[in-house]
């Protein structure tokens, strides 16, 4: 039997979606299924992570995971990693996961593979699916050597529980030579109202086309109209229009809306990857050209300055409210 | 104060990607290349640090032949050495492997910081700069939105889904920083001409004291497709009307 590791992450104290999501997805897979989670509250997910499927939890509490970017965790894993073997360790492609993950693939030697969909068994191990050029291709990679590891995008699976119950516990101990590395001083959160991107119903999204970041605040005004939340491309990302935070793309969020309004995006690769999965797309943009109106259901050739002011009145007109 | 930077060669991000039918690797030839639009933030983020504490930068680059114009661009746009690993051994490297090479790069140069971006714009698997941490044993601050020393100490604002976390490490330290951290400057003249009588080394495997077999990716593409694609629908210009037919749309999914 095949033993399937997931590192599951933990946001203000409860299990981050992506780690739902890639259990859910490995217990497909079939196998032992077994977590492991290095966070001081971990111990108040543990029913989750057996609900979802999870034989056995590792867990570790040491107030270091949180004090400390990736290096004790990663120091701990690997331990773990060399003692038990797994065939296949799955991550979320989160920031922490991210780094945690390189580094365990350093200090074992292990192979990585990131902006994984999708992994299927492939010979006697596995073989991970990821999107690459902006997701218009999909390549399936052998994973080769001792307990392979995948970085999987948020969204590649829909979480649902199963029917797994009260997992078997295996405290694990911070051995004092653990490295610490960089330290977390202070953790900022930009104010934000309003759904969350990732989980928004629908979504409108900014790009260049938008000529200066003032103008960012009829989109705002829309989501607003719209209960939605507001995106926006890596090029007014990195020009410094919106916060980062609000970035959708492949160096940015994945997001799955019902609904999502790109204005004045001109549909980059790096972009469509993030936000392809919506169910409906309409686009704003001048450029009759643009690569967004060959994914869009409603494509608009416009100024979006003229036509999202206009849907808004026309919205409003119909009674559309701000909450 | 001596900073090391990361820089690679990639296929044109605004051209079409594609991988050789027979080798399932990504076509370098015949194709623009270009400096990775994300390690122009990196250069000028370590050219700032340099340029504050009277410091040198030294780039490092692994690639195929053609990488050399990437760092002679770092170059030309202020830093004040080269290295470049180039041998034919290590196409297709995983990002391990690139790890391990880059590791060996940065044991040679002896750097106080090492400056990369988050991720390559062409593989965009964002774990080489981490794991080169890993190997040397030293701290990693990937995600820096801003990035400052004082002293022995690097501190860095990180980005998190819900805003950022201020880190901080002891030198010597990797740090990523994102797009957007600075405004890149562009190689003016005086530094084109300057860059070509600065040193530039072109290393190989075993001048890095490694062995290529320990080099040899532990991951085999079996299979590429094309990914399911949308249906493009029906596309209008906007003669004043568009507004209502975008309404009617969110009316008919029931947004409104």
């Amino acid at each position: 039997m095949s033993k399937i590791w997931v590192y599951a992450e933990l946001t203000n104290a409860e299990l981050a979606p992506v780690s739902l999501e890639v259990l859910t997805g490995a217990r497909q897979l079939g196998g032992d299924l077994e977590a492991v989670v290095l966070d001081p509250a971990g111990a108040g997910v543990v029913e989750t992570l057996g609900e979802y499927g999870a034989g056995t939890v590792y867990l570790g509490l040491d107030p270091s995971y949180r004090e400390h970017l990736a290096q004790p965790a990663a120091f701990v894993l690997a331990g773990l990693v060399e003692q038990h073997h797994p065939d296949l360790i799955l991550f979320g492609a989160t920031y922490d996961g991210r780094d945690i993950c390189a580094r365990l693939s350093a200090r074992l030697g292990l192979t990585v593979v990131a902006n994984v969909l999708d992994v299927v068994p492939h010979g006697n191990g596995y073989a991970a699916v990821s999107s690459i050029f902006g997701a218009t291709q999909n390549v399936t990679t052998e994973l080769l050597g001792p307990s392979p590891c995948a970085l999987v995008r948020a969204k590649s699976f829909v979480a649902a529980p199963g029917s797994g119950t009260g997992p078997q516990v295996v405290d694990v101990a911070l051995p004092p030579e653990a490295p610490t590395g960089a330290r977390r001083l202070e953790s900022v959160v930009t104010p934000s109202s309003g759904p969350k991107l990732e989980e928004a119903r629908v979504v409108v999204s900014g790009g260049r086309g938008l000529q200066a970041p003032e103008n960012f605040r009829i989109l705002e005004q829309l989501a607003e109209l719209l209960n939605g939340a507001v995106g926006a491309s890596r090029a007014v990302v990195d020009a410094g229009w919106v916060p980062y935070a609000r970035q959708v793309g492949q160096t940015g969020k994945t997001v799955k809306p019902d609904v999502y309004i790109a204005c004045g995006i001109s549909g980059a690769m790096q972009h469509t990857v993030g936000m392809k999965g919506a169910s409906h797309i309409i686009a704003i943009n001048k450029d009759r050209d643009a690569p967004i109106f060959k994914l869009s259901d409603l494509g608009v050739v416009g100024d979006v300055l003229k036509v999202v002011p206009a849907l808004i009145s026309e919205l409003e007109a119909r009674g559309a409210q701000a909450p | 104060m001596r900073i090391a930077v990361f820089v690679k060669q990639v296929p044109d991000p605004s051209g079409a990607g594609r991988l050789d039918p027979a080798t399932n690797l990504l076509v370098r030839e015949g194709v623009e290349v270009v400096l990775d639009p994300g390690d122009a933030y990196g250069i000028e983020a370590a050219l700032q640090l340099a340029e504050a504490s009277q410091g040198e930068v030294v780039v490092i680059s692994m690639g195929g032949e053609r990488a050399l114009e990437v760092v002679r661009k770092a170059m030309a746009m202020g830093a004040g050495s080269g290295l470049h690993v180039f041998d034919q051994r290590l196409g297709g490297s995983d990002a391990l492997a690139t790890a391990r090479v880059l590791a060996a790069a940065v044991s040679r140069v002896a750097p106080d910081l090492v400056v990369a971006g988050t991720e390559s714009t062409d593989g965009y698997t964002g774990t080489v700069p981490a794991a080169v941490a890993e190997l040397l044993g030293w701290p990693s601050l990937t995600f820096a939105k801003h990035l400052e020393l004082s002293g022995g100490t690097v501190r860095v604002q990180r980005q998190t889904p819900a805003g950022h976390d201020l880190v901080e490490a002891d030198l010597p330290a990797v740090v990523t920083v994102t797009g957007g951290i600075n405004e890149p400057r562009y190689p003016t003249l005086k530094g084109i001409m300057g860059a070509k009588s600065r040193p530039l080394e072109q290393l190989s495997i075993e001048d890095l004291g490694l062995d290529a077999a320990g080099l040899s990716p532990q991951q085999r593409v079996v299979a590429v497709a094309p990914a399911p694609q949308r249906q493009a629908g029906r596309v209008v210009e906007d003669d004043g009307s568009a507004a209502r037919l975008i309404a009617d749309y969110l009316a008919e999914l029931k947004v409104i």
